[in-house]
């Protein structure tokens, strides 16, 4: 197989010997303490809030417990039990629940997919499970902290969540502190499968290392994500918050099958100084009635290139399906560009498709008016920045929302001034 | 030490020169109007005291409380007690007046020394402050300027120099588009502000809003330069007599 090449983007070929397929948790190797950690990352640790114990974690000091691909015991186990709802490793739950990983596991993502998703499904090691038993609200948002903090580690992890007959859960990834690394690729596969009545939402926020200001160093994120919607009145939001990684190459989709099933897609993507990011999403419509809403919000600075590409498709049978998709781009300086490819497909003549794309730069206007109100350069470009994105960041869940916004003003330092 | 102190100020915009050796000063406790023709150079005084691009100083001083307030950047301005209320305020969509509203007060009250405010106190505060002007909680919620009426707008800006208490205000032409009650409620919103500590400077067309914002001096601007200083009386013979003999005298 080849590595796939149509996305806008320009990527340094991979040496796919090369790249470490697993890294077991291991000491000893990395920092021995802050001190030895680049000081411009613990400032940014510093403006996030985030406590030292966790600094010395992300920054990859060998503390007791630093852990690799192999996921960490999950909190809070005993009370989900009680609801029934399975939340731990991939590997633990083909062990416990392998006829639950049977039917669903490679159902969404084949291994024949894609490129990266072949690879994953080669060698991928562990990875999240969730169930959620039949009409059981999930009581919490789960959360899992994708961390690389090996050395040329590739990343191929496996999430598959799995929402019965009228099951929520709202499942939070990422991470809003940067992790640093050499050039890495991280291609995961992720599968959500909900069945009737049921609704899964899924956010992420992802501030991957992009690399300095030259692009040098930054993880490489190919990931397939993708969700299928089986059920009638099944739900599934995708939110993502992408601001980190050299590239982004991503699309989560939506397969709505069942009737009246119901497909979402907010993204806010910013790219700064030599990164790039292609992403979108793709919503096929299979059943009748089915809905979908796509929201995303690109912001390009210095000499970034930001791309929307979206796949709306209306199938013979989704009678009365409608999609409204809004694109808008946001630019910073005059070094950067954003594109918008939508591909609109619709073969029901009942179906109704919006596209709306919008195309603005910060006016000086708007800075001058904020900077003569006692708020500071930077400060404005986040505040305006976080007004443009607010129909996507509402989406997120209240505390992750709030680092978000953080975590926006911080990936634009720089882009004025 | 007079609170503004402009000096002999020449501006270009564009290469072109605008302000030609404009004179002002402004004590402490003061209002002050100036009136003028359109294209004079008033919203470019306003502009170059508080520090916007595109404006190229090439001679002259303005002081701040004896500050060098040319040396300063737009935010440092404002924190040091300089606000402009501004002819066309501008509209930033999805940031609520609210987050906007708290964001330069807490910039402009760590520059003084003081506590951020928390989401509760500042709720508190801000209505105090929106009350007497007609602002209820339905505006407080909007994107700031998205889609208010050019009233509102205005209304708006006065409300945030209400919440940031500056020590300078300028206002340029705060009063076009106001319907009668909206005039007499942003006037008292000035008056409010009257103290022996704070001056207000303001730039209007109309000699109706100095009935409400009583003016200690009355400035006519014409070519770049105050041609004529008197009480608040200039301003009434102004409404009478227009600006023909002033704009010959400075073309000559
Ligand atoms: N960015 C610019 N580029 C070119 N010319 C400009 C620019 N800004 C201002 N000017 C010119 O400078 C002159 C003064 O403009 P200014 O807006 O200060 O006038 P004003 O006294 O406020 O008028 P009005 O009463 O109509 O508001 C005008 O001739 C205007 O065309
Ligand atoms: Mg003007």
């Amino acid at each position: 197989m080849e590595s796939p090449d149509w996305a806008k983007l320009e990527i340094a070929p991979i040496d796919y010997q090369d790249a470490y397929y697993y890294s077991a948790p291991k000491t000893g190797d990395g920092p021995k303490s802050l001190d030895e950690v680049d000081p411009k990352l613990l400032e940014t640790y510093e403006k996030l809030g985030i406590p030292l114990k966790e600094q010395e974690w992300l920054a990859g000091v060998a503390v007791d417990a630093v852990f690799d691909s192999v996921s960490v015991a999950t909190t809070y186990k005993a009370r989900l039990e009680q609801e029934g709802i399975v939340f731990c490793p991939i590997s633990e739950a083909v062990k416990m629940h392998p006829d639950l990983v049977r039917k669903y596991l490679g159902t969404v993502v084949p291994y024949t997919d894609n490129y990266f998703a072949t690879l994953n499904s080669a060698v991928f090691t562990d990875g999240s499970f969730v169930y959620i038993p039949k009409g059981v609200r999930c009581p919490m948002e789960l959360s899992t902290y994708f961390r690389i903090n090996a050395k040329n580690t590739g990343q191929f992890e496996r999430t598959l969540i799995v929402a019965d007959e009228g099951a929520y859960v709202s499942y939070l990834e990422g991470c809003t502190a940067p992790q640093r690394d050499e050039n890495q690729l991280h291609a995961a596969v992720v599968e959500l499968v909900a069945l009737d009545d049921s609704e899964i939402k899924y956010s992420t926020v992802q501030n991957w290392y992009p690399g300095d200001e030259n692009g040098v160093g930054g993880i490489y994120n190919f990931v397939t994500k993708r969700a299928h919607c089986i059920g009638r009145n099944a739900k599934v939001s995708w939110t993502q918050v992408e601001t980190g990684s050299a590239i982004t190459w991503k699309y989560p989709s939506c397969i709505l099958t069942g009737d009246n099933s119901v497909g979402e897609f907010y993204s806010v993507a910013i790219t700064n100084n030599r990164q790039q990011a292609d992403t979108g999403t793709k919503m096929i419509h299979r059943g009748r009635n089915t809905r979908s809403t796509v929201i995303s919000k690109g912001i390009s600075a210095g000499r970034a290139d930001n791309t929307y590409r979206g796949l709306i498709r209306m199938q013979p049978k989704a009678e009365g399906a409608r999609n409204y998709t809004q694109c808008d781009s946001l630019l910073i300086g005059d070094t950067c560009g954003a594109h918008t490819v939508p591909y609109i497909e619709s073969r029901n003549p009942t179906a109704r498709i919006e596209h709306e794309a919008t195309t603005a730069r910060i006016s000086e206007d708007q800075l001058f008016y904020c900077r003569q109100r006692g708020i500071g350069a930077e400060e404005a470009v986040s505040l305006i920045v976080n007004g443009f994105c607010k129909e996507v960041m509402q989406h997120l869940p209240m505390e992750f929302a709030v680092e978000a916004q953080k975590l926006i003003g911080i990936s634009l330092e720089g882009s004025v001034g | 030490m007079a609170l503004l102190e402009i000096r002999n100020l020449h501006v270009k915009v564009e290469g072109k020169p605008i302000l030609k050796g404009l004179n002002l000063t402004i004590e402490a406790g003061e209002v002050h109007a100036i009136m003028g023709p359109n294209g004079a150079g008033k919203s470019t005084l306003s502009y170059v005291i508080a520090g916007r691009d595109g404006y190229e100083v090439t001679d002259g001083q303005v002081l701040f409380e004896g500050r060098d307030l040319l040396d300063m950047n737009p935010e440092e301005r404002a924190c040091a007690g300089l606000f402009l209320a501004f002819q066309y305020p501008v509209e930033i969509p999805g940031v609520s007046n609210t987050t906007f509203l708290k964001t330069a007060l807490n910039a402009v009250r760590k520059a003084r020394g003081e506590g951020a405010l928390d989401a509760m106190q500042f709720l508190k505060y801000v209505r105090n402050k929106a009350k007497p002007l007609g602002v209820g909680d339905e505006m407080l919620k909007r994107a700031v300027n998205v889609g208010f009426s050019g009233g509102e707008k205005k209304r708006n800006e006065i409300l945030q120099m209400a919440v940031l208490e500056p020590k300078l205000a300028v206002l340029d032409e705060t009063d076009s588009g106001l319907d009668i009650d909206a005039l007499r409620i942003v006037s008292e919103g000035v008056n409010a502000l009257r103290d022996p500590a704070r001056a207000t400077l303001v730039i209007t067309h109309y000699q109706r809003l100095l009935d409400y914002i009583v003016p200690d001096r009355v400035h006519v601007l014409a070519d770049g330069r105050i041609v004529k200083s008197g009480g608040k009386e200039l301003a009434l013979e102004l409404e009478a007599k227009g600006y023909a003999e002033y704009v010959g005298a400075a073309a000559a």
